[in-house]
């Protein structure tokens, strides 16, 4: 449980060397758009930290977003602190399973009451306790309660933050997010599917040298990675505006790089921080590799619209019901138009002409 | 948390496909009608030709002429300020022509966008400038209507919330490009039914114009 080690025991324990921490707070610092004189108070608060006590509860999710966290950068400072922070209790990562690991989850509420961080990954399914369930407690029960003396809720992932993949359409299981659940704390949205390591690592970092959360947007994301749109800052956007864009995967504006929008790219409604961060260690990201943003840090991201078909594309297939329409229009036009020859006919044929005699003689 | 995106989601969808088919029905049903019945028989002796005039009103009509000009010149700038804007940023916008493509099977190559955000503005001043002018002027406020101030709105509404889209200037973005759709939708069901046929009634009525006078024998 909590040891009393603070985070720069454990670093250097782990051999991490001064200058690679400094190097981490530096990035850590611009990350966060603090300014560089800010660095060595982070690097001061991160040397003292504490090891928080983390309970990260998964419901129904698909481990992508633990798997994000853990293959981050490895061995990396970013991993190191998120070894440090460590977890508590973890289905995927604690050894401990069944009793043991509830206990472990029991004693750490109880030892930290008020103090420790509640991670989400998953969404939470209120259609049928019985779709997801932990040792036999549902899901819904397992957060509210562990909820109840969190210091702080981290959802980590779409669907803890917004329902995600199981909340798609027709939404058989009547998943909900954490924000859905838990109204009376705060809760940080870490969106994404999977969210970028470094933005989990960000405010974890965010909340070990400040001890408060960032500053959160609408959708309670922290701003300073979800303040900008993908399209506001995708390199590739100087071909958006020149009009120059891919057809197909494979043309030859695909091969100059030109932009992605036709080809389904949802970055223009999509707020995150891959265009600036970018993953696998600032290698690349989707866009780079040339594939559109699906929008994944969005809610809903799955049922607006399909990946492939341009962001201002309507989400049906319209060609028929425009086409059903035209028909329709055709048909009582053609019906509309017939009564008016019919009448302008019957106009006609009754038409009588009038001489000028005719005139005068009815005068 | 997910209501913006619920509302633009709504928008893309049933409410679209509303908005299409009444959109489509309406023009279709109101174009046969103003087609077939057509102009009321003139018996009067025919002093010259229909079909040669009404051609060349087509463009005389298309052009200000200058007397109109020297007494209304706001009525003809801002006039000509607003459709060219609009039709630049409705018409050659990408993402306006790939809505097109996907509703209506035909597409065209677009402009850059800082043109389409040039012409945006355009629009706007000179729907502004022609609002100002129909509260101001005593001619204009009498022969207003209620549909007139109806179809302005309808027209001004999808391009300020385009605008606004386009900037990102409210959030969240999903609110923004919901309340853009929505006024194009509004516009799409209103517009069989209002003046705004004119947009395809104009040169058909500027031929029937060009035609009656003709025939007339007189100069149009
Ligand atoms: S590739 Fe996507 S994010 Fe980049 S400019 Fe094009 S539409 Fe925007
Ligand atoms: S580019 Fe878009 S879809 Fe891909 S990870 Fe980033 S936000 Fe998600």
């Amino acid at each position: 449980m909590a040891d009393k080690s603070t985070l720069g025991d454990s670093l250097r324990r782990h051999g991490v060397s001064r200058r690679g921490f400094l190097k981490f707070c530096t990035a850590t610092a611009s990350l966060m758009a603090l300014p560089p004189t800010m660095v060595p108070a982070i690097a001061q608060a991160l040397e003292k930290a504490r090891r928080p006590s983390v309970i990260w509860l998964s419901f129904q999710e698909c481990t992508g977003c633990t798997e994000s966290l853990t293959r981050s950068h490895s061995p990396s400072v970013e991993s190191l602190i998120f070894d440090h922070i460590s977890l508590d209790y973890h289905h995927t990562l604690q050894a401990a399973a069944g009793d043991a690991a509830e206990a472990a989850r029991e004693a750490a509420m109880h030892e930290n009451k008020g103090k420790y961080i509640l991670v989400v990954d998953g969404s939470i399914p209120l259609g049928d306790p019985g779709y997801s369930t932990i040792a036999g407690i549902s899901n819904l029960q397992m957060l509210e309660e562990t909820a109840k003396d969190a210091a702080a809720i981290i959802a980590v992932g779409t669907c803890a933050a917004f329902g995600g993949l199981p909340q798609a359409n027709p939404n058989p299981t009547g998943a909900v997010s954490v924000a859905d659940i838990i109204t009376d704390k705060p809760i940080i949205n870490v969106s994404g599917c999977p969210p970028i390591p470094t933005v989990i690592t960000g405010v974890l970092a965010h909340f070990l040298t400040f001890g408060s959360i960032p500053e959160l947007d609408q959708y309670n994301r922290p701003k300073v990675f979800y303040g900008q749109s993908i399209h506001d800052r995708c390199y590739r956007r100087p071909f958006y505006d020149k009009g120059l864009f891919a057809e197909t995967f494979d043309d030859e504006g695909a091969k100059a790089g030109w932009c992605l929008y036709k080809l389904g790219c949802k970055g223009p409604m999509t707020y995150n921080a891959c265009a600036t961060t970018k993953w696998n260690q600032g290698t690349s990201w989707p866009v780079e590799s040339g594939h559109g943003c699906l929008g994944c840090s969005e809610p809903r991201f799955w049922d607006a619209g399909g990946f492939y078909n341009a962001l201002s594309v309507p989400i049906s297939d319209n060609s028929q019901t425009v086409a059903f329409a035209g028909a329709a229009g055709l048909a009582l036009g053609a019906a509309a138009a017939g009564i008016n020859f019919k009448e302008k006919d019957a106009a006609q044929k009754a038409h009588e002409t009038v001489t000028i005699d005719d005139l005068e003689k009815s005068s | 948390m997910n209501e913006p995106m619920d509302f633009l989601i709504w928008t893309k969808g049933t409410a679209f496909n509303i908005a299409v088919t009444i959109f489509v029905i309406g023009v279709i049903l109101r174009l046969f009608e103003v087609i077939s019945l057509g102009r009321k028989q003139n018996l009067a002796e025919a002093r010259g030709t229909e079909f040669g005039p009404g051609m060349k009103t087509i463009l005389t009509r298309s052009i200000p002429d200058l007397g109109t000009f020297r007494r209304q010149p706001l009525t003809v700038v801002t006039g000509y300020m607003f459709h060219i804007g609009l039709f630049i940023s409705l018409f050659l916008f990408v993402p306006h022509i790939e809505l097109f493509r996907a509703t209506f099977g035909i597409s065209w190559p677009g402009l850059p966008t800082p043109i389409v955000d040039a012409a945006a503005v355009l629009a706007i001043v000179g729907l502004l400038a022609g609002l100002w002018h129909r509260i101001m002027n005593p001619v204009m406020q009498k022969i207003t209507t209620w549909e007139d101030w109806l179809v302005w709105a309808l027209t001004f509404l999808p391009i300020l919330t385009g605008y606004l889209a386009y900037h990102r200037l409210v959030n969240p973005y999903p609110v923004i490009l919901g309340l853009h759709i929505l006024s194009v939708e509004a516009l799409m069901i209103a517009f069989p039914f209002t003046k705004l046929m004119h947009t395809f009634t104009v040169f058909l009525s500027r031929w029937y114009n060009g035609a009656m006078n003709g025939r007339r024998g007189v100069e149009s």
